[in-house]
């Protein structure tokens, strides 16, 4: 396999392991509102992801880096050309991390109904515009002759990459509703079953229809292939949570999701960023590359390190396995107000 | 104000404000890292207390580390898109392996080690926020090699058909010289700030405190964060005058702008202060070290520095026709003397400051005394932010003094921004991350202050001998958000 393949593979893999992981932290954020109906109840939600959302927040950290290495002009072309979308994604990642950590600091109901709003917020934003994001990767947008995108913000709000945003937000949804009835108890974990398969038949819609539009319009066997492997494992999923088999079911959105992703990969390949415009230049993964030397050096460490990550990131999921139900969340031992020196 | 003004603002401002951020990590990971390795050693409870207090302060200082880190990430290719074209081939590498090797350590084993109380031996539990720190370290080593590598480029070749630089040497990268006298500097001002940020707090509560098991606890930590505070900010100095010597060669520009250096002298001396204009054109009054320029820069008292007029013939001479005219008056390669000049002074003097308030308070504390005075106390309430405001002015210094290249000697700063990004989108960024950024600055500092009043909990009996407890499923959790 040529180089420059490898490492569109990993950066697929990356976006696939983002989608997977952050995917049900998204969901738990979203699912605030929706699954708890008081505080303790919320702070059940929230410490469910609370050790590993850090962790997960890594892989697009990872991918963006990758991309920028293996694939400069695709990051160059990618970011400066979908600039107000990501401003707002940074900004929903920024209050939402600080939002963990900044909620429990105080024992003050304003100061925590302001974080859950910055939870809420900064999950459902990134879970719909990534989607969108990804969507107008796929359909091609303007690049002009120089490789600069010249389409401006507007032209990325069409029907096609819409419906990829909304399928993103309820696939992410479903996820964590699902990591929710795995990883809590009592009232909460049955809220989150029932939440789970109605929002996974909705996601189901969505998603077909996406994907079936995206497989029309520039499908390959291969990714025709992933597809119906998601399309299938997203049933699997809602007959298992139905089943109440909830590891099952979270294992079926999870491999939904990364399937899906790789998909949406495969339809791209050799592509990276086609262009819209006749005379432009499209990327692809041989015009975008960096040079042999760098993907070779690239391969090494990505080859050495990567399974490390894995090894421990999979611990940490292992010694934090316990579920989590009202009666283990401590009492606020947190300042009322603010009491400087 | 064009997209480039506009850019480089927003990089000066999320760039500084992140690395108030990050020293403050690096050295405090340490400190709570050195603290907890005690208590598992000696079993002496206030390790443990420490360990908690410093633990959570640096917690509170961590999250908006990452926040604002993801913002550098992408920024680059958000407003640096020529230059991300430019440089990727071997910029982006050292960015990814940081990713790849330093966050997914620091994220994961942090998340460990806020929850992992009751799940990890105490072993294992202290074993964490060492790899914290072992990832905070990797992190400024890899960015530091990508930065030192725009300071001075090495390792490559410009390829002319695709107008790109172009990766030959990894090796070389990862060992820049520059990098090897930065990645030092830089570390060891972090310890020097997070032990300042250390002693600061402990002082202020070892003066109020009322029970000998506190003064003992507050005692310990002056102490200790004075001992790391004075050892690094020998280091600083050291490692700060290699770099001097490095950096004329370098970049002999950024020398001669740090001294306001007009015209080529030997045996020059250096100004602490100069009251005139800084032009060079009038010098009303200066206090000058005799030779010490001379020696910052070459390693011999009596050495030549060359001044900015002669550099400039010589870069103009080097690099064609000039290519920063539309930034600097003086429309030419030299960068913002009077910046350059006051930035380096406060970098040395705030830092060197710093160290000075640790050694007094480590002498004034010797024997179980515990000072009194007014004034120890407010330099004890200022020392944090001394090498805290060093740093930014060293960063402020290094990047400002560059200019106007991003890439050394390669790539001018203005032909490094994003083409088709509009003002309005710039703008937009630059207000919305600037709001931001300045409303998080009051939530962290006051919340900073109500955790630093709190002052370190007792711990319950039962944590003095915590350990794995995975058979009691029902106790609440000892940590939660
Ligand atoms: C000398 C050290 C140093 C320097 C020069 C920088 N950083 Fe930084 N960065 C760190 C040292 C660090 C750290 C100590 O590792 C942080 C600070 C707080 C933290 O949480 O980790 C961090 C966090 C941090 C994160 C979040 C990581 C996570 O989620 O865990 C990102 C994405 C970046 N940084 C990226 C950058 C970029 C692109 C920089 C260049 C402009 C940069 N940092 C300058
Ligand atoms: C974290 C510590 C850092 C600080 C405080 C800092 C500060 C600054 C400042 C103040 C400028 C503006 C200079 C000017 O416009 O005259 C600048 C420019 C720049 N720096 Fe840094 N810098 C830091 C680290 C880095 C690193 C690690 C990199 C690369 C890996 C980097 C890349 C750049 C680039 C691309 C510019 C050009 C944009 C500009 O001129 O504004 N910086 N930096
Ligand atoms: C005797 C004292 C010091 C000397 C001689 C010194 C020297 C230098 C020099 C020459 C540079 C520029 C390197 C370059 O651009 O190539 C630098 C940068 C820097 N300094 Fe210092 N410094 C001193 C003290 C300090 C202190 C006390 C701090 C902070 C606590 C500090 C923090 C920094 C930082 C963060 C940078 C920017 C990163 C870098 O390029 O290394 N320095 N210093």
């Amino acid at each position: 396999m040529e180089l420059t393949t490898v490492w569109f593979t990993l950066i697929a893999v990356l976006w696939m392991g983002y989608f997977a992981l952050e995917g049900f932290d998204f969901g738990v954020g979203m699912l605030l509102p929706v699954l708890a109906k008081n505080d303790t109840e919320r702070r059940v939600l929230i410490n469910t992801i609370g050790p590993v959302w850090d962790g997960n927040e890594v892989w697009v950290l990872v991918a963006g880096g990758a991309t920028f290495a293996a694939f400069p002009e695709w990051y160059a072309t990618l970011f400066s050309g979908f600039y107000l979308p990501l401003l707002l994604i940074l900004v929903a990642l920024i209050v939402r991390g600080l939002a963990f950590e900044y909620r429990a600091k105080r024992d003050d109901d304003q100061w925590r109904a302001r974080w859950d709003l910055a939870i809420i917020v900064g999950s459902v934003v990134p879970a719909l515009l990534w989607g969108v994001a990804f969507a107008n990767i796929l359909r091609g947008v303007p690049i002009d002759a120089d490789m600069e995108y010249v389409g401006g913000f507007f032209n990325l709000l069409n029907p096609y990459a819409l419906l990829g945003g909304v399928m993103t937000l309820l696939l992410f949804l479903t996820h964590g509703a699902m990591f929710i009835s795995l990883k809590t108890d009592g009232r909460i974990r049955g809220a989150a079953r029932d939440l789970a398969f109605k929002a996974g038949l909705a996601a189901a819609v969505v998603a077909v229809a996406f994907l079936t539009w995206t497989q029309v319009m520039t499908g390959s066997p291969a990714s025709a292939v992933a597809f119906v492997v998601a399309a299938l494992a997203l049933v699997a999923a809602l007959v298992a949570i139905r089943m109440g088999r909830e590891g099952w079911a979270f294992l079926g959105t999870f491999v939904t999701i990364a399937v899906g992703v790789g998909g949406l990969f495969l339809a791209l390949f050799p592509d990276v960023m086609p262009t819209s415009l006749a005379d432009g230049v499209g990327l692809t993964t041989t015009n975008a590359a960096a040079t042999a030397y760098t993907l070779k050096i690239m391969t090494v460490v990505a080859l050495v390190f990567t399974p490390i990550v894995l090894a421990y990131q999979g611990w940490t999921y292992w010694v934090f396995r316990k579920r989590i139900a009202v009666h283990h969340i401590p009492a606020s031992v947190a300042p009322a107000t603010s009491t400087g020196p | 104000m064009d997209v480039t003004d506009i850019a480089r603002w927003q990089f000066a401002i999320t760039t500084v404000y992140h690395f108030l951020f990050v020293p403050i990590t690096i050295g405090l990971s340490a400190m709570v890292a050195g603290y907890e390795t005690a208590w598992v050693r000696t079993r002496n409870p206030r390790w443990l207390r420490l360990t908690k207090f410093f633990g959570k302060l640096f917690l509170i200082n961590f999250a908006i580390g990452v926040v604002t880190g993801i913002v550098q990430e992408f920024q680059f290719g958000m407003n640096w898109s020529d230059y991300s074209r430019f440089v990727g081939d071997i910029f982006g590498a050292p960015l990814a392996v940081e990713g790849l090797l330093a966050f997914f350590l620091e994220s994961t084993f942090l998340g460990l080690w806020i929850f992992g109380w009751e799940r990890l031996s105490p072993r294992l539990h202290a074993a964490c926020v060492w790899l914290v720190h072992i990832g905070t370290v990797f992190s400024a080593y890899f960015i530091l090699a990508a930065n030192s590598w725009m300071q001075n480029p090495v390792g490559f070749r410009f390829n002319p058909e695709t107008g790109r630089a172009e990766m030959t040497d990894f090796a070389a990268v990862l060992l820049n010289k520059v990098q090897l006298v930065t990645f030092p500097h830089v570390m060891l001002s972090a310890y020097l700030t997070g032990a300042a940020f250390v002693i600061g707090v402990a002082f202020w509560h070892l003066r109020s405190s009322r029970t000998d098991e506190d003064r003992d606890l507050y005692r310990a930590a002056v102490r200790t964060g004075a001992v790391v505070a004075l050892v690094a900010g020998l280091g600083v100095a050291v490692s700060g005058d290699v770099q001097g010597k490095i950096m004329t060669e370098v970049q002999p520009m950024k020398m001669a702008a740090a001294e306001a250096l007009y015209e080529t002298e030997s045996s020059a001396g250096f100004s602490i202060l100069t009251i005139g204009t800084l032009d060079g054109s009038e010098e009303k009054f200066s206090i000058k070290i005799p030779k010490l320029l001379s020696f910052l820069a070459t390693g011999s008292t009596s050495g030549e520095v060359e001044g900015i007029n002669q550099l400039r013939e010589r870069y103009i001479q080097t690099y064609g026709q000039d290519p920063g005219a539309s930034y600097y008056s003086t429309g030419d390669y030299v960068p913002n003397v009077p910046l350059s000049y006051w930035s380096f002074r406060l970098m040395i003097g705030l830092g060197m400051a710093g160290a000075a308030i640790a050694g007094w308070i480590l002498i004034a504390t010797r024997g179980g005394r515990v000072p009194r005075g007014r004034t120890i106390l407010y330099a004890a309430i200022a020392l944090p932010f001394l090498p805290l405001f060093a740093n930014s002015f060293g960063w402020i210094f290094t990047e400002v003094g560059r200019q106007p290249w991003v890439v050394f000697g390669l790539l001018t700063t203005e032909n490094g921004v994003s083409p088709t990004v509009s003002t309005g989108e710039a703008l937009t960024s630059l207000a919305v991350l600037t709001l931001l950024y300045g409303l998080l600055a009051v939530i962290e500092v006051r919340l900073m202050l109500t955790y630093i009043g709190r002052g370190a909990d007792p711990v319950p009996d039962h944590d003095l001998h915590h350990g794995p407890d995975l058979d009691d499923h029902d106790r609440p959790l000892a940590v939660a958000y």
